[in-house]
């Protein structure tokens, strides 16, 4: 009597652990692996800096990054005006694509009609460039700033819609069937489960949609390029090349990337909290 | 579609209160899927209303987990019927609270602690929160868990993760315990411990227990009853009594009564898999 011939069938993979990741090992190399990007950039920001000097680059062509730093500070004050509108306008379209992205994700689960007909323009305003509508849109639409929002809440939403739908159609299907087991209504399944079940999802969609709306309100902004009160860093970007302030213009750039960045960090942050205690993603640490 | 509920009417109560009365009766069950596989052929089995232990053995896809999710009316048989002849099925022929469900996986809700985990079949139900505390401690402590309420699943292993699924499926007191595989995944040390554990559980708890499971061993020391089922079709090709008595423990696992059932389970099922159905090429 065999033990294949008793255990029939059974399938026990010989390794149930994970492949092996390139991890790092001792304390120096963690450190290290820790320090790498932040050395990469000084060197990178160092020997800008000496060639600027050494070469001594007209600052119209390329400031250095000290002249940089120095500029966003003394010049603070004429881009926090520009910073806001943009920032505005980016905020505005993101939390508009959270909403609506969510409800249109959530519409699409409920009918596959409503899917079937919609989702394929959602492809479509998703794949056609921001550059080649938002003319058509700042036309059409009187107000300026909320052409802008449309222009950022276009290229914002689409990652929301598709990751909401795509979360609430994987839910687990046992669970599904645990729920039925104990005849659960639809609306509790939706908010016991199906909800909770898309939110990594969901919160992945809104850490790209966080950059892309920063990315289309710029966009959109340099298309519009309207000066006066309302406008944002992208016009400080242009006004500065044509008068010849290049180290304002780097200034204006290096806001932006900034901006982005704590987008990206905020929500992250914020994803790490809501799923600390159950998302692998967020587990450890 | 086939599921019925015998109306307890007083003339069927006056003739058949006299006459064995199962808990379940699978009448001919036949399943066919949309794709034109046949899971399932002429199915027929009762299920005694004393508490029992059944496995239901058998190589893989042979349509055992199809077989209990007709037995637990998440899915539909496609001939015959599934009659609860102590009505357990409310008149849209839906299990009632009464069927407990543990399946492969813990399938537990990773965002909600071990106590949400088990709270969840009370909380569709719409009972309040205070009002089930005492029910889920009582049931956590009966899986050995109690210190564990307010943990999340990734901080349990995965047999502890199997008890609170166990936990949950008893928080309604079932009747009915159906269990697929559900020490499956688990390594050799924690699935006998689990094994003795359910012993304990169902002998106190008055259970009917229908435990799926591809492994001769587990059946033959847990079970009562194996039910042993042939592949494609599946269909029924042995109903073995395992007259040893309980409470069994480790000493039965050596003894040669064990070997002996065993030994007599394996050939049944090797006879069936050397026997296919007819219809099979
Ligand atoms: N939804 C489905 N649609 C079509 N065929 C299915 C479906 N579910 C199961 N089957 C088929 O029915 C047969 C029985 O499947 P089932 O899952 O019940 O087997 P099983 O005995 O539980 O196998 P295992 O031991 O591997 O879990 C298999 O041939 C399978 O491919
Ligand atoms: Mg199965």
């Amino acid at each position: 009597m065999s033990d294949e011939m008793l255990e029939v069938g059974v399938n026990v993979p010989d390794d149930m652990s994970p492949p092996p990741s390139r991890t790092f090992q001792s304390s120096a190399e963690k450190w290290l692996a820790f320090a790498a990007p932040y050395l990469f950039g000084l060197f990178f920001l160092g020997g800008w800096e000496a060639i600027v000097r050494i070469e001594q680059i007209p600052v119209y062509l390329l400031p250095g990054p000290l002249l940089i730093l120095h500029t966003l500070i003394t010049d603070f004050a004429i881009l926090l005006p520009n910073l806001i509108v943009t920032l505005r306008t980016t905020l505005l379209a993101f939390l508009a694509a959270a909403f609506g992205g969510l409800l249109l994700g959530l519409l699409f689960t409920f009918s596959r009609w409503v899917e079937r007909t919609l989702f394929p323009y959602a492809v479509i305003l998703q794949v056609t460039p921001i550059v080649a509508i938002a003319p058509l849109i700042i036309i059409w639409v009187n107000n300026t700033q909320i052409a802008l929002l449309i222009c950022a809440w276009i290229v914002a939403f689409f990652p929301i819609v598709s990751n909401t739908a795509v979360g609430l159609n994987s839910t687990d299907r046992n669970l599904i069937d645990l729920y039925r087991l104990y005849g659960a209504s639809k609306v509790q399944t939706l908010f016991l489960l199906k909800l909770p079940s898309a939110l990594p999802y969901y919160l992945a969609g809104l850490r790209i949609s966080g950059g892309l709306a920063l990315i289309g309100a710029v966009v959109a902004e340099f298309v519009a390029g309207t000066g006066g009160t309302q406008s944002g860093l992208a016009y400080r970007i242009l006004e500065s090349g044509y008068r010849l302030e290049i180290p304002r213009m780097f200034a204006a750039l290096l806001l932006i990337s900034l901006t982005g960045i704590t987008i990206f960090v905020c929500l992250s942050l914020l994803s790490n909290f809501l799923l600390r205690n159950w998302h692998e993603s967020a587990a450890g640490e | 579609m086939t599921q019925t509920v015998m109306e307890l009417t007083p003339s069927r109560v006056a003739t058949e209160s006299a006459v064995y009365r199962p808990l379940i009766s699978l009448k001919s069950v036949g399943k066919v899927f949309r794709n034109g596989t046949e899971a399932l052929r002429r199915i027929s089995l009762d299920i005694p209303s004393h508490p029992q232990f059944v496995s239901l053995l058998g190589p893989s896809g042979c349509g055992k987990s199809t077989l209990l999710r007709i037995i637990s009316g998440l899915d539909t048989c496609s001939s015959g019927s599934v009659e609860w002849p102590t009505s357990m099925h409310d008149v849209q022929a839906r299990p009632l609270e009464q069927v407990g469900f543990v399946f492969q996986e813990p399938t537990l809700q990773p965002w909600s602690t071990v106590f949400d985990n088990v709270y969840l079949p009370m909380r569709l139900k719409g009972q309040r929160r205070k009002d089930a505390h005492d029910r889920v401690m009582e049931v956590l402590k009966l899986v050995h868990l109690d210190g564990f309420a307010n943990n999340y699943p990734r901080q349990l292993s995965g047999g502890m993760k199997m008890r609170v699924s166990v936990a949950r499926a008893l928080v309604m007191k079932p009747k009915l315990l159906l269990m697929d595989e559900p020490f499956a995944a688990l390594d050799e040390i924690t699935r006998l411990q689990l094994n003795n554990d359910l012993l304990e559980l169902w002998q106190a708890q008055g259970l009917t227990v229908i435990f799926v499971t591809h492994s001769i061993y587990e059946s033959v020391y847990l079970s009562d009853r194996i039910v042993v089922i042939g592949a494609r079709p599946g269909r029924i090709v042995a109903d073995i009594p395992i007259d040893a008595p309980y409470p069994r423990s480790e000493e039965f696992r050596t003894s040669s009564v064990y070997n002996e059932h065993c030994r007599h389970v394996s050939a049944q099922l090797k006879a069936a898999m050397g026997r296919p159905g007819e219809s099979s090429p």
